[in-house]
């Protein structure tokens, strides 16, 4: 039983890694053809880091995503803060409020985003309103919910007597805040900011809806690329995008591995 | 000593429609020591919140030196608390910690250094001004959390049951020691518990309450002594609580025998609760014209025995030194001064008949070991 258990977890992680392993492994291929390996070479990411056409998308990607992700933890945290001031009914309210833009499927996110800006850009007579303020507004509002739901728990599982500690030493609600209250919920917080820009980093479906000619993104650009042959130096950008994204889920469970553990410490 | 500090004036208060404080009248003077004894639910923690601006009462006024402040919230109050759990800021260490409120206030470095060692020495904390608040022990921290409310020289300081969570011989040292400090400093102490003994060794004043309201305020003493009702009798100390009848001023009837009382002032033939603290009652010998009664059981408890009887059905708790077996038969003297003659109210025959004491008593004495205080 445990040694079918133990072969049934290999299965199971090869099924979810075996096409990232593949595209690894072609990206390092000297031939063009998938199947047949010909060779170990660099040369398709030196050609990638020399093409002058997919830099400053990925700049464009990062640009968005630290922005988008910076903006969403400010107003996340805020609202995170306000949600659990209010009383038990208008906190469910809220909560599930902002747990069904998570649910919502992306294509309906993004297809009602861009017939909202459309409908703006035609009320305030701007002919071509999709650009960076739209991809903006439209990563901003589909990371919000990821930033309140990380935030949420730690305000929760704060003792309550710290705030009130500190209003009770002289500081105001907004001193209190930044003394006292924000060093609790900190690991929430970064979480909450890095969940937010991965999420935006490799957003595809929404920003395809809400994008304009002038500010286009990598993962965009790389569906446009999809449709003409693949060029190998292509699986040596979605290889780095992978290690990127890999890097941060585990910056993290590293975080919140130490959180638990000054969780343990205190008691 | 009687100057007024702190008055509340009609003060309720409503949560969604359920009333925990109820019309609360009660002055506090400078440099008291008061303590708000009652169960939990009794309303102490929300009069104590109120005071500390953490809740606005829903009617009724609070004053601080004769100013209304109602409207004043908690860090515009010359009132510092100790919270129940401490509430330390664990990101700070011991000395950040008592230093936050004066930092708050921007002293500058050179005054908040004086005060802050100062401090440390008086809660007996020297040298553990670098140590992390988590790796202290209960007592330690709580000692933290004194000196951090204490430093910033406040008029009153709350105490929320602070010693709660201290296991039985820590919070005898911290008793004598909140009230050394308490005496140095003359600052107010607001001292909340729901532990009787607690607040009848540290208080000048202590205020029963329950369900809402003040049920006795007076000393010590006095609230040991002479009781308002069954429910401050049964709640301070064990009481035997009996039906009387005031026959006439200092003359009382009782399971048929006519007592010598030393109290006055009630109707001729009024219904009245008689309290026998059991450590009053003289056991003689049988007959004589004393009331009889049959041993139905003994408990020792190391310095006295507690002796249950029986008075014509009706349980009584004794506690002797001599020691009975189950069966005997004995007779019961009372002095004038072991009789407390109190007015009928709500709490009469609820409490006080020991009856029903295996699960009573056996409850209390499982509820006074968790927090560790046998008497």
């Amino acid at each position: 039983m445990k040694r079918f258990s133990r072969v049934f977890t290999v299965i199971v992680f090869l099924f979810l890694y075996l096409p990232m392993i593949v595209l690894g492994v072609a990206s390092f291929n000297t031939g063009t053809d998938v199947a047949t390996w010909e060779g170990f070479t660099l040369s398709q990411y030196t050609a990638l880091f020399q093409d002058g056409a997919l830099l400053p998308l990925l700049r464009n990607s990062v640009i968005i995503a630290v922005v988008a992700s910076i903006i969403a933890t400010l107003l996340g945290t805020m609202a995170a803060v306000g949600i659990h001031k209010m009383n038990r009914r208008p906190k469910a309210l809220a909560m599930t409020l902002t747990n069904i833009p998570m649910t919502n499927p992306d294509i309906v996110t993004g297809v009602s985003l861009a017939l909202l800006f459309a409908f703006t850009g035609v009320i305030l007579k701007i002919n071509s309103i999709m650009g960076f303020a739209t991809l903006l507004i439209a990563h901003v509002t589909f990371d919000l919910p990821y930033v309140i739901l990380s935030v949420m728990p730690k305000l929760t599982q704060m003792d309550p007597d710290l705030q009130e500690a500190a209003l009770d030493l002289g500081c105001t609600p907004i001193q209190a805040f930044f003394k006292v209250v924000i060093h609790e919920i900190m690991p929430g917080i970064i979480s909450g900011a890095l969940m937010a820009f991965t999420m935006s980093l490799d957003d595809f479906v929404i920003s395809y809806f809400v994008y304009g000619p002038r500010f286009v993104t990598l993962p965009v650009e790389i569906y446009n690329y999809t449709k003409k042959p693949l060029q190998p130096k292509i699986y040596a950008l979605f290889t780095l995008l992978f290690l990127v994204i890999l890097l941060m889920m585990v910056i993290m469970n590293l975080l919140q591995a130490r959180d638990q553990k000054r969780q343990k410490g205190a008691v | 000593m009687a100057k007024e500090l702190i008055r509340l004036q009609n003060v309720s208060m409503n949560f969604d429609g359920e009333q925990v404080l109820n019309s609360i009248n009660l002055t506090i003077n400078d440099s008291e020591f008061l303590t708000l004894l009652g169960p939990s639910g009794c309303g102490k923690t929300t009069t104590l919140r109120i005071i500390g601006g953490f809740q606005k009462p829903t009617s009724g006024d609070v004053f601080f030196d004769g100013e209304r402040i109602n409207d004043v919230p908690p860090y515009r109050r010359r009132i510092n608390t100790v919270f129940q759990k401490y509430a330390l800021f664990p990101h700070l260490d011991v000395y950040d910690n008592i230093a936050f409120g004066l930092r708050v206030s921007k002293l500058d470095e050179d005054e908040i250094d004086r005060r802050v060692t100062e401090m440390l020495e008086i809660v007996s904390l020297k040298g553990f001004q670098n140590r992390k608040v988590t790796s202290l022990s209960g007592g330690q921290q709580q000692r933290v959390a004194i000196a951090r409310a204490l430093v910033n020289q406040p008029k009153v300081l709350l105490l929320d049951e602070p010693l709660g969570a201290l296991d039985m011989r820590l919070r005898k040292d911290m008793q004598n020691e909140l009230k050394r400090i308490q005496q140095a400093l003359e600052i107010t102490f607001i001292y909340v518990t729901h532990d009787q003994e607690e607040a009848l060794a540290m208080s000048d004043t202590v205020v029963v309450m329950d369900k809402g309201c003040i049920q006795q305020i007076g000393t010590p003493v006095d609230i040991y002594n002479e009781p308002k009702n069954a429910f401050v009798a049964d709640f301070i100390g064990e009481s035997n609580i009996l039906d009387g009848i005031m026959r006439r001023d200092y003359e009382v009837e009782f399971f048929g025998h006519r007592y010598a009382c030393l109290d006055k002032g009630f109707a001729p033939n009024e219904p009245v609760d008689v309290v026998i603290r059991p450590e009053d009652v003289d056991i003689v010998a049988p007959g004589n014209g004393y009331l009889s009664a049959t041993v139905t059981n003994v408990i020792f408890k190391g310095t006295f025995y507690d002796t249950f009887v029986d008075v014509a059905g009706f349980k009584w708790l004794i506690q002797t030194t001599d020691a009975h077996s189950i069966g005997d038969q004995i007779g019961i003297s009372l002095d004038p001064d072991a009789i407390h003659i109190m007015k009928k109210s709500d709490y009469s025959e609820k409490f006080g008949d020991y009856s029903s004491y295996s699960a009573e008593y056996d409850e209390m004495e499982t509820a006074s070991e968790d927090e560790g205080d046998e008497e």
